[in-house]
């Protein structure tokens, strides 16, 4: 009779993510059992805490340098330095976004009730500690993101993402105000997410069936023993490509973002288009690189058709938007575009391919935290009945309200790449690695490379023209007589602003303090 | 030997696929993805099978539980949305567009 072997946990290494975990389970026992007027007093420090010490986890283990060198967990989890940067990332980012959502008015009293029935009115009567079931589920998100880009096998990479991903179809669905919009949204995202992780899983299998494991690094070394390309192999990768450019937004996977964008309560938006981007791109790199670096030769063509595809869509699709969240979905996927532009230029020597990672990793964190930024301001302009979601609402706004016009403005600017500002050395990063990439490839990636890197400054140039557009309608139009009222700012909302402001103006004069970090992380690359 | 169950687990995948894009209940929609992630399983099982190794086995459970919590989370939505709405046909949600 064989025994089962124990497998070996490294608890201290995944410290990060069972204090997340942890947090969110003791998050849905307050909700079980505490009475409804204390539960919002100990969910907020709850999470808040929870987060807090992930992320001081986290920083002890860069600043000990005990960055584990192989995959822990029986090989399920690897804990690299990209995949701290990604964590310290998402921590951060989730703060901030928990900030937003602890302000009152953005999530429905009861979720449950039919709006406009007697049952919602009674819930709203019953008031504050109604929806304080968005604590656990935004940290049983934020625990997926933590795990999806980390996976070193596809299974746990699968589990991850519907981890991160079921408890935001669930978000979306919440907001207090367009609760029509809102349960529209949750349920078009539901069935687009549900349909996509199924192709994800049948491209698992197929690739299972090719290699015999599921392991990233297994399927690389099954890749390295093959000689001719298995039709099963093809099948299994084209479908993981399917699910995991759905996750990113990338073109033409794209339709879910403005729609859920829109729909969702704003600091919920908030945190996908921050964290779930960063998260999702990391699993991508980390299946491109890992598990599949021994295939570049086929992925390359396809990525590179569809960053070119994503940019262009993204910028141009936002020119004709009239709701802001939805412009600034465009404007996401438009970034996704930039951002696999960075994926693109990942290959050759480990220096070269190190440079590429650093350009990704810093893109990420400074578009995260500006993304955070702009839909806390979208938060404070307010009609009577909700946000100001009309862009013709936002007209004059930099005359009522000159700090917080100019605010966004800046945003939108990092969001442009105009200098000075963090996005400009983001976009220069991932340009400057993608061109360096294909000259020193030699043959024709060189051109390759740079025709993607002039379609990506051309879509800039589009991109820049909607945000400038949104700058001048605030600044150089007429308010109208019954424009939106400005909301009195909460301290969580203010700290948001400030701190999406401070890293925008900071890293946009200093790059060099985000970029070290970044440099650090990205130079020991993956565990392969 | 084992290509039958494959080709049975490609079918039910393709009809699934095929259900999500044409079919207009929600439910129906719904119901479709779980037969793709049914076929998921049976590609796991079978590629277990041939490779000689238990892992796929192991994932079919995992599978299993995701969807099993896919279906609770999935149907609260539909649910909600019928409520409101008093339809569950996806063409009728179609206040986000352009």
């Amino acid at each position: 009779m064989n025994s089962i072997p124990a497998p070996t946990i490294e608890y201290g290494t995944l410290a990060p993510l069972l204090v997340v975990f942890g947090a969110a389970i003791i998050g849905v026992l307050v909700e079980a059992f505490a009475p409804r007027y204390l539960r919002k007093a100990i969910h907020v420090p709850l999470t808040l805490l929870s987060l807090i010490g992930a992320f001081a986890l986290v920083l002890v283990q860069v600043l000990r340098g005990d960055v584990p060198t192989s995959a822990v967990a029986m090989g399920a989890v690897a804990v690299d330095g990209p995949a701290l940067f990604i964590w310290g990332v998402i921590l951060i980012l989730s703060f901030v976004c928990v900030l937003l959502i602890n302000d009152e008015g953005h999530f429905v009293a009861s979720a449950a009730a039919v709006p406009g029935s007697a049952d919602e009115e009674e819930a709203e009567a019953a008031g504050a500690g109604g929806h304080t079931e968005v604590y656990p589920l935004v940290l049983f998100a934020v625990g997926g993101m933590l795990l999806f880009p980390a996976a070193h096998d596809l299974l746990t990479m699968f589990v991850g993402l519907e981890v991160m991903s079921l408890p935001l179809y669930l978000l979306c669905g919440l907001a207090r105000r367009r609760r029509l919009l809102s349960q529209e949204a949750s349920m078009k995202y539901f069935l687009l997410g549900a349909f996509s992780s199924a192709f994800f899983l049948y491209g698992t299998a197929m690739v299972y069936g090719f290699a015999g494991t599921v392991s990233l690094p297994g399927i690389n070394a099954a890749l390295a023993k093959s000689t001719a390309l298995d039709p099963i192999l093809m099948l299994g990768l084209a479908l993981l490509g399917v699910g995991l450019m759905f996750k990113v937004g990338a073109a033409p996977f794209q339709a879910w973002k403005p729609d859920v964008y829109q729909g969702a309560p704003t600091p919920i938006t908030a945190l996908m288009a921050s964290g779930t981007l960063v998260a999702a791109v990391g699993a991508v790199l980390r299946v491109l690189w890992v598990g599949l670096g021994n295939l570049d030769w086929n992925w390359r063509p396809v990525i590179w058709g569809v960053a070119a595809l994503t940019m262009i869509v993204g910028s141009i699709l936002a020119i004709t938007q009239t709701d802001i969240k939805r412009m600034l979905a465009y404007s996401s996927i438009a970034h996704a575009g930039f951002l696999l532009v960075g994926v693109m230029a990942t290959f050759g020597t480990a220096a070269q391919n190190a440079v590429s990672l650093k350009a990704i990793l810093f893109y990420l964190a400074v578009y995260g935290i500006t993304t955070v930024g702009v839909f806390a301001v979208v938060t404070l302009v307010r009609d009577p009945g909700g946000e100001a979601w009309h862009l013709s609402r936002w007209a004059g706004l930099g005359k009522r309200s000159p700090v917080l016009a100019g605010t966004f403005a800046f945003f939108l600017l990092a969001f442009a790449g105009i200098p000075l500002t963090s996005g400009f050395f983001g976009k220069y990063a991932i340009f400057a690695a993608a061109l360096d990439s294909g000259t020193q490839a030699g043959d024709s990636m060189g051109g390759w490379m740079a025709g993607l890197v002039v379609l990506g400054v051309v879509a800039s140039a589009i991109a820049a023209f909607f945000y400038v557009r949104v700058i001048v309608l605030m600044f150089f139009s007429e308010p109208a007589a019954d424009g939106p009222a400005i909301a009195v700012p909460s301290m969580g909302t203010v700290a948001v602003i400030a701190v999406s402001l401070l890293v925008t103006v900071g890293v946009g004069l200093y790059p060099e303090s985000v970029l070290g970090i970044a440099n650090d992380a990205a130079r020991s690359l993956f565990i392969r | 030997m084992t290509t039958h169950y494959l080709v049975l687990s490609a079918l039910l995948f393709g009809i699934g696929a095929v259900g999500v894009l044409i079919r207009r209940n929600a439910i129906v929609v719904f119901m479709c993805v779980e037969l793709m992630l049914n076929a998921c399983n049976l590609a796991f099982v079978t590629f277990s099978r041939q490779v000689g190794n238990l892992e796929g086995q192991i994932i079919a459970f995992f599978v299993m539980v995701v969807a099993a919590a896919e279906v609770v989370v999935g149907l609260a939505i539909i649910v909600t949305i019928f409520r409101t709405r008093r339809s569950a046909s996806v063409d009728d949600a179609n206040l986000l567009k352009y």
